[in-house]
């Protein structure tokens, strides 16, 4: 079966100009993934990690440099030039909610746009649509008639989350979709977004900084550091024992209760216009030796479902589980 | 612990018909770090603002706070102020990137800081800013000094707000969010930082956090905040390991950890202002409500070790 | 799982009169200019042309209460006959300046390449003189009158117009939303038209608003100049200027038309700014 997405050794690098000369951001760097159908993974990543360039790279908003990504079998880029089929098949749901709603249309033109777009239902089905898909994340048919200006984070957040939902997509895109939020949004949020996926058997991919989130909702994770994807597997597996030291330290910091304060990392993240020879994270590991210093490490299997990019994971042995 | 730092009592606070900080008290002893916790609008950075003189006019508050040897800050003045802040009082912002002047280097205004605050000559501030710098973990100091807030990363620039707010021994460290704006593994090197830096100076600390497993790893106190209100006050260990207010708990529940398999988070949401019981504001929320909690007031009561308002409070897990 | 509704948040249009007293005592100015031009035939004691050799230059009370000038013509009908033709003047060549910089900013925002760079140096060169300037240069062309003053006003004033309007369009292009919904593929023209201009428009009239002033005091710079409208119209720069040789002797003369003019500008000014501040929501967001 063709993977729903697959990246090969992406790259994309961005030219900036600093002091007159042209140098090369290097915001991906030998990315290797594969989504099926019906999977649900997270992408982790702290800031500077890349984390939303593949997100555009998945979305064709932003061509690769090299390497190929390739929806259903075919460019990215092609599918989506196409024709409709593309944007109407992956929804997008934005970390700032309200920022993609146009603040001068009402909820109701909101989410109507995207049903009569696609041609979803006729104009005298929409109002009845739009109150089913309102009733779907849990708001009540008068919100309507609101603008997103007069409703709080996390209902504006549920507002963008029916719009995704208008064209019947089979994926969905999440930057951050409970980030920022209180803890009572968020868990409500999550617990949508959670059934969501059960009951349409949504494709999700997630992007998200913290852990716990990633491990709520995804069966999968894709750890990401400085371009490029360090350790990929099965949530649960890879967060009980990470193989990559990267994974091991962010594992680490996050917050738990009555837990000793996380030990930090040593050094800085470098700057991806000047990567250290060898595997990037080098600098800040704990268990970095002489190689690896000389050789940058490419994405390379532990197992049939684990994945990292190390040349001494930490977990020796990866039997079949 | 008994040389109480901080003692405030019924600090209640009104924006022109709303009522943020409904009666608050709270007391903090010498060195110790106390945890304000709870969702937006619960007043927890309104009280930090409030107890560094830092409310506009807009503001009409009632109730004391003793300080120290101050007997009211409430009732300060600007110039009593002026004497206060950033000498015995100090604060770490949540987004160090705005709180620091973008046009000048991170080094004049250290030296500034103390130049104005301990008068210390040009020379003398230099050091000591350079000295100040290294002891929050700033490499390189002395070069970094010549740096624009720009120039540094997130965690670099709180690094030197800490410094900043440190200068002169502050003896009460206020911290909003320190670390909301950064990333996971910069979050802990920070909180560690505060805890050390303010733990060498025999200093107290009030942070303010959104995150109680956060919280749990950082404070020896804890007080709940809902709507202004507090609902559950008390050490740490207690309060987090055996919740007894419906929503410290509620609150407990939504938070994920690796591994969480299910939430149950509260129905609903925070009723504006003017909608507000009269009563326990959670009342509008909570499971175990009843007619007498929208009406009246809990008190603050001394229960199983900690301090909590409640008609009906739940059990011992 | 529960159904949440979502109370609506009070309305604060309500207030702005009883928040704002300048910004109503402005408005009162205003709307009694413009009962003053709507209803000049009725309210004005005489007709604004009639010329009396009995009356000339008779200082205000009397039967004439704000005066004769020198032809012997009642400045009061004449001031309120001519709050008809600023009125008239400032609002048309505001709305013919609007609209041409609505259409030059659009297209310059959203243009792109060579097309962008001349529309852009085109809207620098409008910039770069002085709105009366430009209106003089226009009269010059176009000729005197009501009309041509109205054309020539509006014509000078495309330049700051398209400006804003550029500026908007740069920034709500920007916007995620407007990223949104290209992701959905819905097409470039249907994006402009339901995303972008709804966001320029409600600018743009608050702009307008703004300058109407601007344009009431061009014109009638224009006409005390006398390049503007033409005599015997009762326009207030006209007045000012026959006025200005008997300053001395019979200041009523340009002094009240002068009052009539500053009034109507400032409570203009006034208006303009509190609707901007009111409804920007750039100015907006520190509140």
């Amino acid at each position: 079966m063709t993977p729903l997405f697959e990246l090969r050794e992406v790259e994309k690098t961005f030219e900036i100009r600093r002091k007159g000369k042209k140098l090369g951001l290097r915001a991906l760097d030998g990315v290797r993934l594969t989504i099926t159908q019906g999977a649900s993974i997270a992408l982790v990543g702290e800031s500077g990690s890349g984390k939303s360039t593949l997100l555009r790279v998945l979305l064709g908003l932003t061509p690769p440099t090299e390497g190929v990504a390739l929806y259903q079998g075919r460019p990215i880029a092609q599918v989506r030039a196409e024709n409709r089929e593309f944007a109407r098949n992956v929804a997008m749901v934005y970390q700032d909610a309200r920022g993609s709603l146009n603040p001068r249309m009402t909820v109701e033109a909101l989410i109507t746009e995207p049903l009569r777009h696609f041609g979803i239902c006729t104009a005298a089905q929409a109002p009845a649509r739009v109150r089913a898909l309102l009733a779907r994340v849990g708001l009540a048919p008068e919100v309507a008639g609101r603008f997103p200006s007069e409703m709080s984070g996390g209902q504006v957040r549920r507002v963008a989350i029916a719009r995704a939902l208008a064209s019947e997509p089979t994926v969905l895109v999440a930057d951050e979709a409970v980030s920022g939020l209180d803890v009572s949004s968020q868990a409500q949020l999550l617990n949508l977004l959670r059934r969501l996926q059960a009951e349409m058997g949504l494709t999700l991919i997630f992007i998200t900084h913290d852990l716990g989130v990633a491990s709520y909702l995804c069966a999968e994770i894709a750890i990401m550091y400085l371009g490029r994807i360090v350790e990929t597997g099965p949530t649960r597996a890879v967060l009980d024992a990470p193989a990559h030291p990267y994974a091991r330290a962010l594992r680490k910091a996050a917050p738990e209760f009555f837990a000793p304060l996380a030990e930090p990392l040593t050094g800085e993240i470098p700057s991806p216009i000047d990567l250290p020879p060898g595997c990037r994270f080098s600098g800040r590991c704990a268990y970095a030796q002489a190689d690896c210093r000389l050789t940058d490490p490419a994405l390379l299997r532990l197992n049939d479902h684990r994945a990292a990019a190390c040349l001494h994971p930490l977990t020796q042995s990866f039997a079949n589980v | 612990m008994n040389d109480i730092l901080l003692d405030v009592r019924d600090l209640t606070l009104d924006r022109g018909e709303k009522r943020i900080l409904d009666r608050v008290s709270l007391t903090l002893a010498k060195g110790e770090t106390l945890a304000l916790v709870g969702e937006s609008g619960a007043g927890k950075s309104t009280i930090a603002i409030a107890l560094m003189g830092l409310l506009g006019r807009s503001a009409t508050t009632s109730g004391t706070a003793r300080f120290d040897d101050q007997p009211d800050l409430l009732s300060l003045s600007e110039r009593g102020w002026a004497a206060l802040r950033g000498r015995k009082l100090a604060m770490v912002f949540q987004d160090a990137g705005a709180a620091l002047n973008p046009s000048f280097t991170v080094g004049r205004q250290l030296a500034s800081v103390l130049r104005r605050q301990l008068g210390l000559s040009k020379f003398e501030a230099r050091s000591r800013a350079v000295a100040l710098m290294e002891s929050v973990g700033i490499n390189d100091a002395e070069g970094r000094m010549t740096a624009y807030p720009h120039q540094l990363s997130g965690g670099m620039q709180q690094r030197v707000m800490v410094a900043i707010a440190l200068a002169c021994n502050p003896d009460l460290l206020f911290a909003d969010e320190p670390t909301s704006a950064l990333d996971v593994t910069i979050q802990a090197q920070i909180i560690r930082l505060i805890l050390e830096q303010t733990r060498a100076r025999g200093a107290s600390c009030i942070f303010v956090l959104h995150d109680l497993a956060l919280a749990s790893q950082s404070c020896d106190r804890i007080v709940v905040l809902y709507a202004g209100q507090v609902m559950e006050a008390g050490p740490t260990e207690v309060v987090l390991r055996d919740p007894r207010h419906p929503y410290t708990r509620l609150l407990q529940s939504c938070v994920i950890e690796i591994g969480t398999e299910d939430l149950t988070p509260p129905e609903g949401s925070v009723p504006p202002y003017d909608q507000m019981p009269a009563g326990c504001r959670f009342s509008t929320r909570c499971p175990r409500a009843d007619a007498r909690c929208a009406a009246e007031r809990p008190p603050l009561q001394p229960v199983a070790g900690r301090d909590l308002a409640c008609w009906h409070p739940e059990d011992a897990a | 799982m529960a159904v949440i509704d979502v109370p609506r948040k009070r309305g604060t249009s309500h207030g702005i009169f009883r928040r704002r007293p300048f910004f109503t005592l402005a408005c009162l100015v205003v709307l009694f200019f413009i009962a003053c031009a709507a209803f000049a035939s009725w309210i004005a004691p005489y007709d604004p042309l009639a010329q009396s050799i009995d009356a000339m230059m008779q200082p205000p009370g009397g039967d004439h209460l704000l005066g004769t000038d020198s032809y012997g013509q009642d400045i009061l009908s004449r001031i309120i006959h001519g709050a008809r033709y600023a009125l008239l003047i400032g609002l048309g060549s505001v709305l013919l300046g609007a609209t041409g910089g609505l259409i030059l900013g659009v297209a310059a925002g959203l243009s792109k390449g060579w097309v962008e760079w001349v529309l852009v140096r085109i809207i620098d060169a409008i910039l770069a003189l002085p709105s009366l300037i430009l209106a003089v240069a226009f009269i010059a062309l176009l000729g005197q009158g009501v009309d041509k003053v109205t054309l020539a006003v509006g014509l000078s004033m495309i330049g700051p117009f398209s400006r804003t309007v550029r500026s908007d369009v740069l920034q709500v292009k920007s916007q995620l939303f407007v990223e949104a919904a290209g992701l959905m593929a819905i097409p470039r023209l249907h994006i402009i038209r339901r995303h972008i201009l709804p966001n320029i428009i409600f600018p743009l009239c608050v702009q307008v608003t703004v300058r109407v002033s601007e344009a009431v005091l061009v014109s009638a710079s224009l006409s005390f100049l006398g390049i503007g409208v033409t005599p015997p119209t009762p326009d207030w720069g006209l007045m000012i200027s026959e006025g200005r040789g008997f300053v001395s002797f019979a200041p009523w003369m340009s002094g009240m038309p002068g009052l009539a003019l500053a009034a109507l500008l400032i409570a203009l000014a006034i208006m303009g700014d509190g609707i901007r501040e009111e409804y920007d929501p750039k100015l907006r967001q520190g509140r």
